[in-house]
């Protein structure tokens, strides 16, 4: 009885030991950034998304490249816009930071992805193309063309 | 601007390609056609694309003025197409082509991008499959699968096709591109599938130059095949028999 009793002690005792370590420092864990803000909810729970999120946009890619399906949902696009967000400096993490969303957590996986070569890791509003975003490079190119200069000689 | 000197530089051996097209043909004057740029039903987002319909552009080179680069300034923003100064290289999806006809001295400028043929000789050779068109006639890279062999854009009687040299940077959301890829004119499919016009025509009439149409060439109620029907329009190099879905008058 008693016998039993210590061993229970210490295998709890050694259980309490062991948390700490468990829990500590020492141990690396992945960096992510999860969106904030009430009732924003990924687009599937997060364990599904956790061990599946590349089948659905590898999927979409298909779907979007031959069927021209351009549903939301699953775009790539659609991802970026939620899960890139400026941090508390006001900044936008790039992709080649692990504090983008997508970068973190497959530094850790060490999971190499191409697919920011070809698209933009942040939301539209803050692409940032040679000093000029893509909404005033917009006006740019209106008022270009209402004042009809594009004509002539530039 | 350093678009000019690219035009200059890359317009030669078109010209004399072109030129074949423009000699044979007279000067049809046009009555000013009524030019739509508005694509009635839009596809649902979640609905496939479907062979029902054939996308097509049709440019009239008598209201295309020379020295306006409206077209190719909007396709560069659209698209994020960088100049890097260096024209030999840099990825241009449109180029603004001028021809001569030598025996009048008349000169007529045109913008020439991908020609979206029905029986393709980029797709035709590639050999990974990344060169398709889409059910919708569209002529498209599959980026995900191109391998950069650039066989593509020797097989191209229009010289359509860039390669992209440069690691690009601050591309925008709706049209990836990276380097190790070979680009074109994608009649801007990510604006088409929802149901609004190219960029490049949408620049043109802004610029109220009215030269460009964009429609369904399958539908005989169309902008675009009314406007066929009644005036004409010509594939370049027909003698090819690669049905292109560009169409050009006044060549
Ligand atoms: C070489 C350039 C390139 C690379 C690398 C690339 N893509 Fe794409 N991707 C494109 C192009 C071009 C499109 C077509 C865009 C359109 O038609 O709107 C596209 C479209 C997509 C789409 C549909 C549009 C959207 O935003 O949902 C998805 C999803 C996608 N890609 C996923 C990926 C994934 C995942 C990777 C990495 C494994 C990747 N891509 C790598 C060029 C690229
Ligand atoms: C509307 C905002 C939103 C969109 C769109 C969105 N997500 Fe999420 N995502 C979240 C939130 C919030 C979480 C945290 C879990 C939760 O509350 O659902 C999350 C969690 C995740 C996780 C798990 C992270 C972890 O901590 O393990 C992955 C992976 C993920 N998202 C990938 C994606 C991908 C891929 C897409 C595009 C197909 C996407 N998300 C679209 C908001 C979004
Ligand atoms: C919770 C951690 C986590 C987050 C956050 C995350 N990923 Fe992943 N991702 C992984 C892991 C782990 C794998 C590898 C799974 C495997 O190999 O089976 C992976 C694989 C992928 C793949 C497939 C790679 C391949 O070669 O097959 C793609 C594409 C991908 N992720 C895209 C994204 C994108 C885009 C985001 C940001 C929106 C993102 N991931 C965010 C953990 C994550």
């Amino acid at each position: 009885m008693t016998n039993r009793f210590l061993r229970i002690t210490f295998l709890l005792v050694g259980l309490g030991l062991l948390y700490p370590v468990l829990g500590s420092a020492d141990t690396p864990k992945p960096v992510i950034h999860e969106p904030e803000g009430e009732g924003v909810k990924c687009v599937h729970p997060e364990e599904e998304m956790k061990r599946n999120h590349m089948n659905y946009i590898l999927h979409q890619r298909d779907d979007t490249m031959y069927d021209g399906i351009r549903t939301e949902k699953h775009s790539l696009a659609n991802c970026i816009d939620c899960h890139v967000q400026p941090g508390k400096d006001g900044k936008i993490a790039s992709i080649e930071t692990e504090e983008h969303f997508c970068k973190g957590c497959h530094e850790y996986a060490a999971v190499t992805i191409d697919c920011f070569e070809c698209h933009a890791d942040r939301p539209q509003k803050f692409i940032n193309r040679g000093g000029k975003n893509n909404a005033s490079l917009q006006q740019d190119l209106q008022t270009m063309l209402s004042a009809g200069t594009a004509s002539g000689d530039q | 601007m350093s678009a000019n000197k690219s035009k200059v530089a890359v317009n030669n051996s078109r010209r004399a390609f072109l030129s074949k097209t423009a000699s044979t043909a007279g000067m049809i004057t046009i009555a000013p056609g009524v030019l739509l740029h508005q694509v009635a039903n839009a596809k649902p987002d979640d609905q496939p694309i479907s062979e029902k319909v054939r996308w097509g552009m049709l440019i009239d080179t008598n209201k295309c003025e020379k020295g306006c680069t409206d077209c190719i300034d909007a396709c560069n923003a659209e698209h994020s197409l960088t100049d890097n100064g260096r024209p030999e290289s840099d990825t241009q999806y449109i180029r603004k082509v001028t021809l001569r006809d030598k025996s009048t001295g008349h000169e007529l400028s045109l913008p020439l991008m991908c020609q979206h043929c029905e029986t393709a000789p980029c797709v035709d050779v590639c050999p990974t499959g990344a060169s398709f068109t889409r059910k919708d006639g569209i002529a498209l890279v599959d980026k995900h699968i191109c391998i950069g062999c650039r066989y593509c854009m020797m097989a191209c009687p229009y010289k359509a096709r860039s390669f992209v040299h440069e690691a690009v940077k601050n591309q925008t959301l709706s049209a990836p591109r990276g380097k190790g890829t070979v680009e074109s004119c994608t009649m801007c499919v990510h604006r088409v599938d929802k149901g609004e016009t190219p960029a490049c025509v949408e620049a043109c009439s802004k610029g109220m130059h009215d030269a460009m149409i964009f429609g369904d060439l399958n539908d005989p109620n169309s902008k675009i095949s009314k406007s066929l029907a009644q005036y004409g329009g010509k594939q370049l190099r027909a003698d090819l028999q690669l049905n292109t879905a560009v169409r050009y008058r006044g060549i």
